[in-house]
């Protein structure tokens, strides 16, 4: 993301901000400004001093217009005129800060050489070299885009971060969200990789790793060269990569069993993490109609579907045939993947029919089906690809239209339009693992308060990834949904106390009911349990 | 096939209609002149104050009520033909119906004061309520102030809205302490600091003479009662509470009081017609209910019962535990069972207080003082479980039951402070030197 522009977010129109707001605005522009003009090449001699300025200046300017914003309040819900403001109501300053975003992401991922990298061991010059020294502290190699990115990304996520622990001051659940996925970002996805790249040698190299990043987020904690790197640098390798299978298959279960997916998707991930920071103030322009849920189980669970098969055929592409060489063959590979897939769905099927709506049973059973099929086609054409493409081919499509366009430019490009979840909605194949088990698996819900929802709507119309929660308060039903990221936000914003997360047991989650409590006992009786 | 005609679309009508689609294939139709579709009146502060737009508020997509078969109509009825059944509207049209049901809701009180038909003179009721309010403040230009009389739950949320727009507020409340006449004294008194807290210009034990206006005819002041001060504004918020809004009924031969008299079945004099929600007045009050509810979730509760009445299965208006609940500022209400203020209490009637030092959060229980059983609880910056209470309500726990059982019934987010034991602490302090 651009820190740039979200720097803009702030707040209100121009005439609601003091003269102290608009100075503390000044300030971040002016951190930002240094940015432009590194782009646009101005040689800074002291590179130290003019990123340290830049960076400085717009957290100095950010905390500021924050403390002036929310300091002075009473603690309470802070929402006032946030469908008034251009930025955060789809007007001309939110379309213009998506257009400059999405931008921003299409140089990122397409032009970075326009950011000043330098190819065939040129050195940097631009945007990219101003970080060249940060970048040095670090690994000790120059910065690259990504690196660029990755700084700006955790900044974005650290001073936005503190606009969000003001805000919500009345609200530890909230504060302590926060302060982890700052913790995550900070350490895990910023700090950690770039010290595992400073112990790198001519004889020893670990591949990138940001540890918080599970597969099938991180589709390309697979591939054959990081599988490769991983192998040759020993035990720390093999216990990386190990602990990478863990991940997705051992300690994703068991936290979403406990705690729901939020543990990850608010708590952790660093997309997720953008977004309930910078991305708070768009929160409420997620789409909260019927239609928009419709598209969504498609589309993620489409992407779902592409990131297994595209990883199945990219290992299953450097995997041998010979099982004297190594035990894991081509085919022991893919009798697995088969096995493993046919084993949840054996059991989801088994367990939890009865709580499977129609369609969604009908698409468990399609995309079974085009699984079972294709493996099926490779057996029986015999050719030397999987699935009917070349395993490159699949790796590079998806890399390109998820990786790049789904998750960067849509997903976060998008957040003054479309809301800052987009991509953890409609894209994330993690996401909808997670969800998959949140709904059928797991002890997480949010609890509705007897009688006591009024029906106003504030927790639909917050809630970041469209749910409509008030659809389930005011039959006192639990909201037990795929896509709940439980950030809480709709409990926060309840102005009856009808909301609550919590993790109990699985027996009676699931609890529609006709008449709510408070009414006659009989007629509950009658209703609720016919 | 039987037509049920149902006037007004606020939550006792829409409930109704939902649940008899639920048991029935009844033609269904829901008139109102206030807006197209359904939309929580409870949101509408939402919107002026910039948290929600108006679509936000509507509980039910647009599509719901083709897909439901629930036909609208937009349109005033003028007045009820009870032996035609039929409904006369405004603009001439008429509706045939086979039973009725009258859920048409409140209007804002208003007391005589002169003045209170001046422009920028208005209550907070409707959708057209609020759409005059954005004409009359719409900030701060517009209106340098506003007075607000009437210290009830609009009164506080009138204020709230104005004060997100950074217009000043003066508010009159009649009570020595907000809300006095409901809430007890340590809670009451609580909360006008509160009040106070936020800049607001609260006047208590204080009444409006008159409302006095410009060449223009809008208002310009008001005069104070009992000091004969004169408070310049431009907006007057009438938030005094609310009555029946049944003036259409009047050559009607359904009988009205203050409301549209019910039975427990929430049946009128005229077979065939009913009435819901704030619009209804029981001949007999139930329990320590009033006999008009003008509450949410009793509109709703009225909705659930009747719908089973008109479908054959009749059912006398019940309800459980009285509950409630209301936000005051930053600080959220909730009621579980019976707490009278010193007002209105008897004297079997007892109150354990605590209060947070921070003063946005306490507690008061009420218990029966011969027997210990507890009777109700009054909760302020904390939130408790429904289900709970409801429980010991029914069990007719004692006092010290549901003190030392305190933490069952808590329902804060994770990871908030508890304050159970110093609940616990304070309690027993108490009960010692009583």
């Amino acid at each position: 993301m651009s820190n740039k522009l979200n720097h803009n977010m702030s707040l209100a129109n121009a005439k609601d901000l003091s003269t102290k707001q608009k100075i503390a605005s000044g300030i971040g522009v002016l951190g930002l400004f240094i940015l432009v003009l590194a782009f646009l090449n101005v040689g800074f001699t002291n590179k130290v001093l003019w990123l340290s300025l830049s960076l400085g200046l717009i957290t100095a300017g950010t905390i500021w217009f924050t403390n002036l914003a929310y300091l002075g309040k009473s603690k309470g819900i802070k929402n006032d005129g946030v469908w008034f403001k251009s930025i955060s109501s789809r007007g001309i300053i939110g379309w213009i800060t998506g257009v400059v975003m999405t931008a921003f992401y299409i140089v990122l991922y397409f032009k970075a050489g326009w950011l000043g990298l330098g190819t065939d061991g040129a050195p940097n010059t631009g945007l990219v070299a101003l970080f060249d020294p940060l970048s040095k502290v670090l690994s000790g190699n120059p910065a690259s885009q990504w690196f660029v990115y990755g700084t700006l990304y955790t900044v974005a996520i650290l001073v936005f971060g503190y606009k969000f622990l003001m805000k919500y001051r009345h609200n530890r659940y909230e504060q302590i969200r926060t302060g982890s996925v700052m913790f995550f970002q900070l350490a895990f996805a910023f700090l950690i990789p770039e010290f595992m790249a400073r112990l790198n040698s001519d004889s020893f190299k670990l591949p990138y790793y940001d540890l918080k990043n599970i597969w099938p987020l991180n589709y390309y904690n697979f591939e054959q060269y990081r599988v490769d790197e991983f192998i040759s640098a020993g035990t720390v390798g093999t216990a990386l990569l190990i602990f990478g299978i863990l991940s997705i298959f051992v300690i994703t279960p068991i936290l979403t069993f406990k705690y729901g997916k939020r543990w990850y998707c608010s708590w952790v991930c660093g997309c997720g993490g953008l977004a309930e920071t910078a991305g708070d103030p768009f929160r409420h322009l997620s789409n909260k109609k019927q239609y928009a849920w419709k598209v969504e189980r498609w589309v993620i669970h489409s992407v779902l579907v592409f990131v297994v098969l595209m990883t199945t055929a990219v290992v299953y592409s450097y995997l041998g045939d010979d099982s004297s060489k190594y035990w894991l063959t081509k085919n022991v590979f893919l009798f697995s993947v088969a096995g493993i897939l046919t084993l949840v769905f054996a059991l989801t099927m088994i367990f939890k029919r009865q709580e499977l709506g129609k369609d969604a049973k009908l698409g468990a059973i399609g995309y079974f089906a085009i699984i079972m099929a294709l493996i099926g086609m490779h057996f029986f054409s015999g050719n030397s690809n999987v699935f009917l493409f070349e395993a490159e081919t699949l790796r590079s499509t998806y890399g390109f239209l998820i990786g790049a366009i789904f998750s960067g430019v849509i997903g976060t490009g998008f957040y003054p339009i479309f809301g800052n979840r987009v991509w953890c909605r409609f894209g994330c194949p993690m996401a909808a693992i997670l969800g998959f088990q949140q709904r059928l698996f797991s002890k997480f819900r949010i609890t509705t308060n007897g009688g006591q929802c009024i029906s106003c709507g504030n927790c639909s119309t917050y809630c970041e990834m469209g749910i409509d929660v008030r659809a389930y308060a005011q039959k006192g039903e639990n909201i037990v949904r795929s896509s709940c990221v439980g950030c809480g936000v709709c409990s926060a914003v309840c102005p009856r106390g009808v909301l609550k997360l919590e993790n109990d047991s699985m027996d009676g989650r699931i609890n529609p009911k006709e008449i709510l409590l408070g009414n006659d006992v009989n007629l509950m009786d009658l209703l609720n349990n016919k | 096939m039987e037509h049920i005609v149902i006037i007004g679309n606020g939550i006792s009508g829409v409930t109704t209609a939902r649940h008899i689609r639920k048991n029935s294939d009844k033609k269904i139709t829901i008139v109102s002149a206030e807006s197209n579709h359904f939309f929580s009146r409870t949101a509408l502060m939402y919107i002026y104050m910039g948290h929600m737009t108006y679509e936000n508020t509507k509980p039910y997509e647009d599509w719901f009520w083709k897909k439901n078969r629930i036909e609208l109509k937009n349109g005033y009825v003028k007045n009820v033909d009870t032996a035609a059944k039929t409904l006369h509207f405004n603009n001439g049209d008429t509706l045939q119906y086979d039973k009725l049901v009258l859920a048409t809701g409140s209007k804002p009180n208003k007391f005589g004061w002169p003045g209170q038909d001046l422009d920028g003179v208005q209550g907070l009721y409707s959708k057209q309520d609020l759409e005059t309010l954005e004409a009359n403040a719409p900030n701060n230009e517009v209106c340098n102030r506003a007075v607000i009389v009437g210290g009830g739950l609009i009164g506080i949320e009138l204020a709230e809205m104005l004060m997100t727009r950074n217009i000043p507020v003066t508010f009159l409340v009649r009570e020595s302490s907000f809300w006095n006449g409901v809430l007890p004294k340590g809670e009451s008194a609580m909360i006008n600091r509160h009040i106070e807290s936020h800049h607001i210009d609260l006047r208590l034990s204080t009444n409006l003479k008159e409302i006095k206006a410009d060449e223009n005819g809008r208002v310009k002041s008001i005069i104070i009662e009992e000091t004969g001060e004169e408070i310049a504004c431009n907006v007057v918020g009438l938030t005094a509470g609310v009555t029946p809004n049944i003036d259409f009924l009047k050559t009607s031969n359904i009988e009205t009081d203050k409301g549209i008299l019910v039975n427990k079945y929430l049946e009128t004099n005229v077979p065939d017609v009913y009435a819901i929600g704030d619009c209804a007045q029981q001949h007999e009050a139930i329990g320590q209910r009033r006999p008009i509810e003008a509450v949410w979730y009793t509109g709703r509760m009225m909705g659930e019962v009747l719908a089973q009445t008109i479908c054959g299965n009749k059912m006398a208006y019940n309800p459980g535990h009285w509950f409630n609940s209301a936000k005051f500022l930053d600080i959220e209400y909730q009621t579980y069972g019976w707490v009278f203020s010193e007002r209105n209490k008897k004297d079997n009637e007892s109150h354990f207080h605590w209060k947070h030092e921070d003063d946005t959060k306490c507690i008061t229980v009420a218990y029966n003082n011969t027997t210990n059983t507890f009777l109700g609880i009054n909760t302020f910056g904390i939130r408790m479980r429904h289900e709970v209470f409801n429980r010991w309500l029914t069990e007719e726990r004692d006092i010290d039951y549901v003190i030392k059982n305190l933490a069952t019934a808590n329902f804060d987010p994770e990871f908030f402070s508890h304050f159970e034991k110093d609940i616990i602490k304070a309690y027993n302090q108490q009960l010692q030197t009583a």
